[in-house]
């Protein structure tokens, strides 16, 4: 029997998502994840001892670029997607309080 | 002159510039192969019909004029549905996407374009790149043309199924674990990984930004050898584009590699003897003799960090595999936080008054059960108690993984396994269990932790009833590309093969 996350801890995970999960979404994954992070701590058989990292397998350093103004999306452009538009913003609900 | 839909991309570039055959008819062939067989297989989330004829007209316009009409002149090109194109839609297969217009080209797509290229349509794929069969796609079930009960493998299923199926000359896809080798061991083509870097990624709709890479899904090796120097090269757009210069890598295809030194390594033949299906194990075999017949030496080499083990239920696991979810899932956590329900895309028709909600709620509503576990792991190993204990520990793992093939590339030119451990599966047989999924690129998801150029050839076919394709990797040190295009151009002249073998023989004529 492989090992399962509990609810709150998969619930957690999920607002750090940002992802609303229902109460069967919640056990299935629970169930889901926990399976998969005992297959991660195969890991932990392995000496990494003074290993450096590795985040990228071809180690590019200070890619530089000259500073110049380059053409780039009209704001029409970069809005013609957008799920709601007013004017050139993308419209959200208000995050801000009455007093501001 | 053959049937058009069954001639290599670099012949049908040459008799299109040549005047044998008009672009027009070329992409006309194209379409109808489509409606003929789209039914069956499904290998196409849109299909570009107008947008393709129209190319097709300008690049006979251009050619009537006498002007270079270029290298892929006239060829239908299919894309993986998570390149950027300024027409069609660009979707990853996400209920997400499903409207998404996307405002700029892709690099790659721009440069199949530059050289002629008409782009017939945009092919289906795992949710964001995001497995191995296809399945988890939003908008369909992609089908095997060998075997329309089996998938087509993946994540770039549709690109492999189309080029199999003859519904295009060739394919884009998009490999961060094994997604074009995978699919194209399955189908039955030729899958090409370049070095990580050595094609820019602009407009190719990230997942794990420092292990994916566009490559080509093709008939031949040349015409892999074709298309990949057309799209690679140094890009402004994408700061880890790689600036060394692009060799010619059709000049000396057809030249063998001089003292080739093949490598086996120990852990992927004799340490995984039970992992691998006899027939598997028998096609590889002959790709060896294979080499040894053209003179090759076999050099044993070790991968110790790639080691593969076999549970007693006969699952399979590797480190390499947990490095890679670990490593990808953190990075796929980190790019789909761009998927807000605010600037593109979905949105939830609930009024909401939280905008956290309103972000919360949207992606739950349109983003599929494999995205949402891996966005969830991926998160899990990054977030603060665990970091060290995962995502850390992967990244150094990672690095023991690179060593053992710099080590093994002192003693060999080219490394040589199976692409995948069986042949493609069937519909439905592993949905319900991720990590028997993630086995599927056992012997692919380590070059990319490396960042290594990796090639799938069709190596034989299965016993199975219908006969399902067989593949074999070669994998080759950090931009080695014209040497390992070579080696694999090398099997494919001269590959040992049972009579029956008939549907994939596409003659190179250029």
């Amino acid at each position: 029997m492989s090992k399962t996350i509990d609810a709150d801890l998969v619930r957690h995970i999920g607002k750090l998502s940002r992802i609303e999960l229902g109460d069967a979404e919640v056990e299935t994954l629970g169930r889901q994840i926990g399976a998969v992070l005992e297959y991660f701590d195969k890991l932990q058989q392995l000496d990494t001892e003074g290993v450096e990292p590795m985040a990228h397998a071809i180690e590019l350093t200070n890619v530089l670029a000259e500073d110049v103004l380059k053409p780039s999306l009209t704001p029409d452009q970069a809005l013609a997607n957008a799920p709601a538009r007013d004017e050139n913003f993308f419209m959200v609900p208000k995050v801000l309080g009455e007093s501001s | 002159m053959s049937n058009i839909t069954e001639m290599s991309a670099a012949s049908l570039a040459c008799a299109i510039a040549g005047g044998e055959i008009t672009s027009v008819q070329s992409t006309q062939a194209y379409l109808d192969a489509i409606e003929a067989r789209e039914g069956d297989i499904q290998a196409y989330n849109e299909v570009l019909a107008d947008h393709a004829l129209q190319q097709a007209r300008e690049i006979d316009a251009k050619i009537a004029a006498g002007q270079n009409p270029g290298p892929l002149a006239g060829v239908p090109i299919a894309i993986k549905d998570n390149l950027c194109t300024t027409y069609g839609h660009t979707t990853c297969a996400s209920k997400y996407l499903t409207n998404f217009q996307a405002p700029y080209m892709s690099t790659a797509v721009a440069k199949l374009q530059a050289a002629g290229a008409v782009i017939i349509g945009k092919c289906n794929m795992d949710e964001f790149a995001m497995g191995s069969s296809t399945e988890n796609s939003s908008v369909k079930i992609t089908r095997n043309p060998w075997d329309i009960s089996r998938v087509p493998g993946g994540s770039s299923g549709g690109s492999a199924a189309a080029v199999a199926g003859d519904m295009c000359a060739a394919s884009l896809g998009s490999d961060t674990g094994g997604s074009i080798r995978q699919p194209a061991a399955f189908c039955g083509v030729v899958g090409f990984k370049p070095t990580y870097g050595r094609v820019s990624r602009y407009g190719l709709v990230a997942f794990g930004s420092s292990l994916d890479q566009i490559g080509p899904l093709t008939k031949t090796v040349t015409d892999a050898a074709l298309i990949t120097g057309v799209i690679a090269g140094h890009d402004d757009h994408d700061a880890t584009s790689l600036p060394n210069p692009v060799p010619d890598y059709l000049a000396d295809i057809d030249k063998p590699v001089e003292n080739l030194r093949i490598g086996l390594p120990t852990e992927f033949f004799a340490g995984a003897a039970g992992a691998l299906s006899p027939d598997v194990k028998a096609a590889i075999d002959q790709a060896i003799d294979t080499y040894k017949n053209l003179g090759a030496e076999i050099v044993e080499v070790s991968l110790p960090h790639s080691r593969i083990d076999i549970d007693e239920a006969g699952g399979l696991s590797s480190f390499a595999v947990a490095c890679y979810y670990i490593v990808c899932t953190a990075e796929c956590s980190s790019n789909l936080a761009r998927f807000d329900g605010v600037h593109y895309g979905h949105r939830t028709n609930d009024e909401l008054t939280d905008i956290i909600e309103l972000y919360s709620r949207s992606r739950a509503e349109s983003l599929g059960d494999e995205v949402k576990r891996r966005i969830m792991l991926g998160n899990y190993s990054l977030s603060s108690g665990y970091y060290d204990a995962y995502y850390n520990k992967a990244l150094k793992v990672r690095r023991l993984i690179a060593q053992d093939f710099a080590k093994a590339f002192e003693n060999c030119d080219v490394i040589l396994c199976p692409t995948t451990p069986t042949p493609a599966f069937k519909i439905g047989e592993k949905t319900d269990n991720p990590l028997e999924m993630y086995a599927a690129d056992i012997f692919t998801i380590s070059v990319n932790l490396a960042g290594l150029p990796g090639i799938s050839l069709p190596a034989g076919f299965s016993n199975d009833d219908p006969k399902l394709p067989i593949g074999v990797q070669l994998i080759g040190p950090v931009l080695s590309e014209e040497n390992l295009l070579r080696t694999a151009r090398m099997f494919e002249k001269n590959r040992i093969q049972d009579s029956v073998e008939t549907k994939t023989e596409h003659e190179f004529h250029g």
